[in-house]
């Protein structure tokens, strides 16, 4: 197509004299305010080039006016808000906690460190309040498996339960289903007892047999009365709070291939210091001895 | 200028305007569905219960599915079909390879489509953003890839035209670069040559930087500078008006096409990537603020004298609303770039937010400019069936598309202030969860957003199939202009 130059009537600008499908261009020089801050940002593009780490040279690298380190800056950042606290939780570390619970200033710093630390690494099993969910115990109960003193605590903290830790709390119920200890008929007269321990039972209904069973095979790790055992971890069965449910299936289904959970050992994540605060934190949740 | 001389003579050569039906009706499918699992995978995030489902409905498994329906399905469907259609014309040449070629790029890239969809639900994915398909269907893409390439450039070859117009230069430039960034991305040994799974040759921070070389460049190169080409034709045509400044198109061409490149470690700052790297990509992010803006320059005073035109032309409308969001979105991003800025805004809703102005405000809403425009004439309509529906589409994505940005800013926002907030014993203030719950509302606010956007591409669709089968737009001269004709009565 022959070039043909035309002025726009709208704009005075001149088009090129190129037209494709009916499209034309206008030949209008560049708007002066972009040129001036494309430049502005390519002079600020310089400038970071100057002051920060830029241009690589083999195994060096130019490191800039400011001798900028993004490392270096986020540990100092890190070690500022340390710094705020580091002395307290030395103390907290090294004192007994009868001492800390005497000391206001060391509590108060102590579980403010328990909360976050609790919410950020406890709560996805244990609940925003440490009320639990099925399969994770509840921590604002009177009802402990392993303990509720601060001690106690602080060790199941520690060392974990049925985790990798050699030190970790470990106990295991025998697969009585599984491995034919028991008959199903049996395993359905313990269940029977067992919600009759803490009121679930129909009224007038023949426990005899399953108590019987019970004190055979249960109540060595579980109790005579269902009261549960710290030395084994074995839950209180006489009891309102329950760890997988309170119904006969549950019961039934728990007797016969049993559940056991893991908690992990803490000590690969947190200092010691830290992980007395948590057992603070924890045991002022409602439940502590 | 309607009957131009161009026109007279363009109107000589028969080009192949079936595969641009086809990619036309392409883009309308992969939008509803890549729009509609997007809505689903925000209720999901707003009500986390939707994820207890099948394990092929968790969002790990359909969030990539949406994200290639809409990028690539819906995005490249409107690209490659547009991009057939404007080399044609402004070219003068019909497209190159024939029918057959035409069709294998078609059916080509949508069976790549729905195989990578499929293997997304069956659980096959490489991990990385914006590149999941594991390699046979990387393979398989290139090929399709390479068909497009010789379609594209042997038509811009054999033009009539003595010179090639801006649009294809931006369309070629994203043809070229995606192949360079899917293949060196992608590259990776397989772990036996009858199995879906392979590992990347890269390996810690390097695999990193090129998954964001790469993922950065697919911002630029797919979402950015071919839909310039778009935005290059479909204004100018839609306005009647000639483009603003040529020298301007050629300086911001060359600038984005050497600066995009540089910018991707700014997705790593704050990361072990090294300190150097991460000053490049913020410098040249920042240096790539004129050159995305020329594109906006271009298309907003292109407009000149024909403002007017967009109280009566409903493409036109979402045509220039989308250059304003792509202003906006070039802007934020250089400022989100910068190192302390993104201290606050990396890993935050906020990058949802700044992703999806530039997605839906200016993607999606250019490229239903383009279809208003095109299915009209390509079906041979004297105009579209409603403008009244396509008034109500415009208005309802509009609002979607602010109620979705502002509420993921005030929840990026609120993310990073509560992430980074320390009290006065040198402890987090808050945990990761609480900062869940707090930005919970704006969640639902969001997929609401996503709903309303949802039900706009549905209102057009409706009123696109109305064009085509109504008798009331039957009545249409051969004109084929590209002037939108007013809709029958209404």
């Amino acid at each position: 197509m022959p070039t043909k130059i035309e002025k726009d009537s709208v704009t005075g600008h001149e088009t090129t004299g190129h037209e494709w499908d009916g499209i034309r261009e206008l030949n209008t020089p560049l708007p002066k305010w972009w040129v001036y801050v494309y430049i502005a940002t390519v002079i600020w593009g310089i400038g970071m080039f100057v002051l920060y780490p830029a241009i690589p040279l083999g195994s060096w690298v130019t490191p800039g006016i400011l001798g900028y380190s993004s490392r270096a800056d986020a540990i100092a950042g890190v070690k500022e808000m340390a710094a705020l606290h580091t002395t307290q939780m030395q103390e907290i570390g090294q004192k007994s906690f009868a001492e800390i619970e005497k000391n206001h200033d060391l509590m108060e710093v102590a579980l403010t460190a328990g909360r976050i630390t609790f919410a950020n690494n406890c709560q996805p099993c244990h609940g925003p309040n440490g009320e639990g969910r099925v399969g994770y115990p509840a921590l604002d109960t009177d009802v402990w498996r392993w303990g509720g003193s601060i001690e106690a605590i602080q060790q199941t903290i520690t060392d974990g339960i049925r985790s990798n830790d050699p030190d970790a709390r470990n106990s295991q119920m025998p697969n009585f289903g599984g491995d034919k200890l028991l008959t199903p008929d049996q395993i359905n007269q313990v269940a029977d007892y067992v919600i009759s321990l803490y009121g679930k039972a129909k009224p007038n209904a023949a426990t005899d047999a399953g108590a019987k069973l019970f004190a055979d095979n249960c109540a060595p790790c579980h109790g005579a009365k269902g009261e549960g055992s710290r030395e084994v971890g074995a839950p209180p069965l006489a009891s309102h709070v329950h760890l997988y449910g309170d119904s006969r299936e549950v019961v039934v289904a728990q007797i016969t291939h049993p559940r056991m959970g893991v908690m992990p050992n803490w000590n690969k994540r947190l200092s010691p210091a830290m992980i007395k605060a948590v057992a603070l934190y924890v045991h002022s949740l409602g439940g502590g001895e | 200028m309607a009957e131009s001389a161009g026109y007279v003579a363009a109107s000589a050569i028969r080009y192949n305007d079936d595969v641009v039906k086809k990619f036309v009706i392409a883009t309308m499918f992969w939008g509803i569905v890549g729009m509609a699992v997007g809505v689903f995978i925000a209720a999901e995030l707003a009500w986390p219960s939707l994820n207890f489902w099948p394990p092929y409905l968790n969002f790990g498994r359909i969030r990539p599915v949406h994200t290639s329906a809409v990028i690539f399905a819906f995005g490249g469907s409107a690209l490659l079909g547009t991009s057939f259609h404007v080399v044609q014309r402004t070219c003068r040449a019909r497209l190159f390879g024939g029918t057959a070629l035409a069709n294998f790029i078609f059916w080509g890239y949508q069976f790549f489509i729905v195989m990578a969809a499929l293997s997304y639900v069956l659980g096959f994915s490489k991990s990385r953003e914006y590149a999941e398909p594991e390699w046979h269907l990387d393979v398989w893409l290139v090929i399709v890839w390479v068909a497009y390439l010789i379609a594209f450039t042997g038509t811009v070859l054999r033009r009539t035209e003595p010179h090639i117009y801006v649009a294809n230069w931006f369309y070629l430039s994203f043809i070229i670069t995606i192949a360079m960034l899917v293949i060196v991305n992608n590259l990776a040994i397989p772990v036996s040559i009858y199995a879906a799974k392979s590992y990347s040759v890269f390996s810690g921070a390097q695999d990193a930087l090129v998954q964001w070389w790469y993922g950065h460049n697919a911002v630029g190169f797919f979402l950015t500078v071919p839909f310039l080409g778009m935005m290059y034709y479909f204004i100018p045509k839609a306005a009647n008006r000639p483009i603003y400044s040529y020298r301007l198109s050629i300086v911001h061409f060359w600038s984005l096409i050497f600066i995009y490149i540089w910018a991707g470690p700014h997705h790593l700052h704050w990361t072990a990537l090294p300190d150097w790297t991460q000053t490049v990509g913020e410098a040249f992010s920042v240096m790539l603020w004129m050159p995305s803006w020329g594109g906006m320059i271009n298309g907003l005073m292109t407009l000149s004298g024909a403002w007017d035109k967009l109280r009566t032309d409903p493409g036109l409308r979402f045509s220039v609303t989308s250059v304003g969001f792509y202003g906006m979105a070039t802007f934020e991003g250089p400022v989100m770039s910068v190192r302390t800025v993104n201290a606050l805004s990396h890993y935050t809703d906020w990058g949802i937010g700044h992703v999806h102005s530039g997605s839906l405000g200016w993607v999606a809403m250019i490229s239903f400019g383009a279809i208003y425009y095109l299915v009209p004439n390509l079906w041979g309509r004297s105009g579209l069936y409603s403008h009244r529906l396509a008034a109500w589409h415009y208005w309802i994505s509009t609002l979607g598309i602010v109620l979705y940005i502002s509420a993921m800013w005030v929840a990026g926002i609120m993310e990073g202030l509560m992430w980074r907030a320390y009290d006065t014993q040198g402890f987090l203030q808050y945990s990761f969860i609480e900062s869940i719950n707090a930005v919970h509302p704006l969640f639902i606010i969001r997929w609401l957003g996503g709903v309303f956007f949802l039900a706009g591409i549905l209102i057009m669709a409706y009123n696109l199939i109305m064009t085509v089968r109504s008798p009331r737009t039957a009545a249409r001269a051969t004109d084929i202009s590209g002037l939108p004709l007013p809709a029958v009565g209404d």
